[in-house]
């Protein structure tokens, strides 16, 4: 079963390289460090989100919810700054209230023991509405340039984007925490079999509960960039972002059904969708039509490996009558 | 279970069932806002609450189904979007068509999808959320590269087309009638029938359902079909009703329809909840919509209210459940 996986793992992150590869030869503009910046800034909100989405969905849980977690601290960021609140104390603001967002939803599962899917249907309604009924369908725009510029430049103005660091860090931080760490390996065993890992002496409730601030608070994080990315603090901002960030992670090789899947196949998963969508936009392809790519990519990325498993039981037992006769 | 105990329906009893409270939340709305303008009760206001709920009731009729049998469609946005923009397309090229052409090949556009979904479901062995996640964006995508930037506008319509959104029947739209029809026969199907027993047992049970003898693969993929081709219905229904159809039509509608499930007392975890309760979840849902504009209440709180109205429901259905566990082992050890 784990070789099957590594192999998804390592399928996913090989197409990805072929893709990155083929697209800087074969689209004009894409290998530019312009575009690199572009990208980059496409991948920030996905891949960050995807990080404590991962360490969810390999508990068996999800979080459909951080979207709208996106866009209520991008709502509330806007009314703090009309406010005359400072950004400095805005952003650690935004990301509290991103981690309050959390804590109620880790209650609501984990207290009350209410399933995560439909919780969190809930929470996603109740946070995006919060985020309309805080700005309405007003927007503000008038941000500071240094944080604005802060986000959307490079490092001395060279090819590495500012946000790419944070990027890094974040990922360096889950990934270790998850593949290194006696946590993580708690994760996949709750995943596997909450009642084992509970009787192994695992605090299932308490991770699970812990999982869901972390990820608000790096939601109401996201929400902060994204506010600053397009100098727009609106409460639409990030609609919809929790579809293509569950697909990544899907992608990327981690089941459904918890306990199975790594980092480094989630982080390609995210590359493969965002380098995919940038080339087709150079080639002038439109980005909605890519959506069929996405939504065959997630279905067979689990249907391949049953697939593949079910020819070969079929392959095994024939061969084991064979030697039976 | 034995096959005779199958057939037997359950008793009614209005005082014990979950709608109840849906009924209740619903009167208590009407009455509050009625008492503070009472045109909220006129006909007109009545004819448009529903006008308003038909097109969202067909949806959540299929879903419930779907979500019964422990399982969930969330392509059917996109189902209604492909649905509505082939049917427009073929009205405008062909303004000679019946209606009845127009309604069959929504239905049938619906089904082929639901039966995409349903064989990845059963046969592919991939989780339903998955499959569906992945359809939604297929489906959508299909109707992006077909369309294009194009839509088709209410003056490229058959005026028969376009009518059949007001027009009645003895004074009720055919829009309404449609959907009382297909939330009363499912409901019907569900409560009385083998196939609508066979189908709680699975969501209660797959393994045992299996182990029973239930057609699990034929009635699984009977649910995805019923879902593909309701939102198919539901997307005839939205060009009719709104004339002008492009390729995002019916974009986001997943939440809305699983919320009115949600809300409706279907559990998420399926094996419970009925079919005309999802139906009153959609009424709910929409007439809270337009109490709010009636009560001059922001109407950015709307989503706010559905969002908490969900948790709410979901926290009721954990307190039945638990109560009922509970009841249970009593009787177990008295008996």
């Amino acid at each position: 079963m784990a070789k099957r996986l590594a192999s998804w793992d390592s399928i996913i992150i090989l197409l990805t390289l072929a893709v990155l590869v083929i697209a800087s030869l074969a689209v004009d503009n894409f290998g530019t460090s312009r575009n690199f910046t572009f990208m980059v800034l496409d991948l920030l909100p996905i891949i960050l989100v995807a990080l404590p989405m991962t360490f969810i969905i390999v508990t068996g849980e999800i979080d459909l919810s951080v979207a709208s977690t996106l866009g209520l601290t991008s709502s509330l960021m806007g009314w703090f700054w009309n406010q005359g609140l400072s950004i400095e104390t805005i952003i650690p603001l935004c990301v509290l209230i991103g981690a309050i967002a959390g804590v109620l939803n880790g209650f609501l599962i984990t207290g009350l023991g209410l399933p995560s899917l439909a919780v969190t249907i809930g929470t996603l309604a109740l946070y995006r509405g919060l985020a309309l009924v805080v700005l309405g369908d007003g927007a503000v725009a008038d941000f500071p340039f240094s944080y604005t510029g802060w986000v959307t430049g490079t490092i001395a103005d060279g090819a590495v984007p500012n946000v790419l660091i944070l990027i890094v860090v974040l990922a360096l931080i889950f990934g270790v925490l998850l593949h290194a760490t006696p946590i993580g390996r708690s994760l996949y065993a709750i995943g596997a079999n909450a009642q084992a890992a509970h009787f192994a002496g695992i605090r299932v409730a308490r991770t699970k509960f812990w999982l869901y601030v972390v990820s608000g608070a790096v939601a109401g994080l996201v929400g902060v960039l994204w506010t600053l990315r397009y100098s727009s603090a609106r409460a639409d901002n990030g609609a919809g972002l929790e579809l293509a960030v569950v697909a990544a992670v899907l992608l990327g090789g981690v089941s459904i059904f918890g306990g199975k899947g790594s980092l480094p196949g989630v982080l390609a998963g995210v590359v493969l969708l965002t380098a995919l969508q940038n080339a087709l936009r150079l080639e002038d392809v439109s980005g909605q039509a890519l959506n069929i790519v996405t939504g065959a990519l997630l279905v067979l990325s689990v249907l391949l490996p049953n697939v593949i498993s079910s020819i070969r039981g079929n392959w095994q037992r024939r061969k084991l009558r064979q030697s039976a006769a | 279970m034995t096959p005779t105990a199958m057939k037997v329906p359950p008793r009614f009893n209005i005082m014990k069932t979950r709608e109840l409270g849906i009924v209740l939340a619903l009167a208590a709305l009407v009455l509050y806002t009625t008492i503070n303008n009472p045109r909220f009760l006129s006909g007109q206001s009545i004819r448009d609450n529903l006008l308003n709920t038909a097109i969202l009731a067909v949806m959540a009729t299929g879903q419930a189904v779907v979500v019964i049998t422990r399982n969930i469609d969330l392509s059917v946005g996109s189902v209604l979007g492909i649905s509505a923009f082939a049917v427009a397309t073929m009205m405008s090229d062909h303004p000679g068509l019946p209606m009845i052409v127009a309604i069959l090949v929504g239905l049938a556009v619906g089904a082929a999808a639901g039966l995409l979904n349903g064989v990845l479901v059963r046969y592919g062995k991939v989780p339903a959320l998955v499959v569906t996640l992945g359809t939604l964006y297929m489906y959508r995508g299909i109707t992006y590269s077909w369309a294009g930037g194009s839509q088709v506008n209410a003056d490229e319509l058959p005026p028969h087309f376009l009518n059949f959104a007001n027009a009645n029947l003895l004074g009720v739209p055919w829009l309404v009638l449609i959907a009382l029809v297909v939330v009363g026969a499912t409901s019907l199907v569900m409560r009385n029938y083998r196939v609508g027993r066979e189908l709680y047992a699975m969501g209660s049970s797959p393994q045992a359902a299996e182990l029973a003898g239930i057609k699990v693969a034929r009635n699984l993929l009977g649910a995805f079909i019923l879902s593909g081709a309701l939102a198919g219905l539901a997307g005839v229904l939205f060009a009719a009703r709104f004339g002008t159809v492009d390729a995002s039509a019916g974009n986001g509608y997943e939440l809305n329809v699983v919320a009115a499930v949600v809300v409706g007392g279907v559990a998420v975890f399926g094996g419970s909840g009925t079919v005309w309760g999802a139906g009153l979840g959609a009424l709910l849902l929409t007439v809270i919509s337009s109490a709010l504009a009636v009560l001059d209440i922001n109407q950015f709180w709307q989503q706010a209210i559905v969002g908490a109205l969900i948790i709410l429901a979901i926290c009721a259905d954990r307190l039945v459940a638990v109560r009922i566990a509970r009841s249970l082992r009593k009787k177990d050890s008295h008996g």
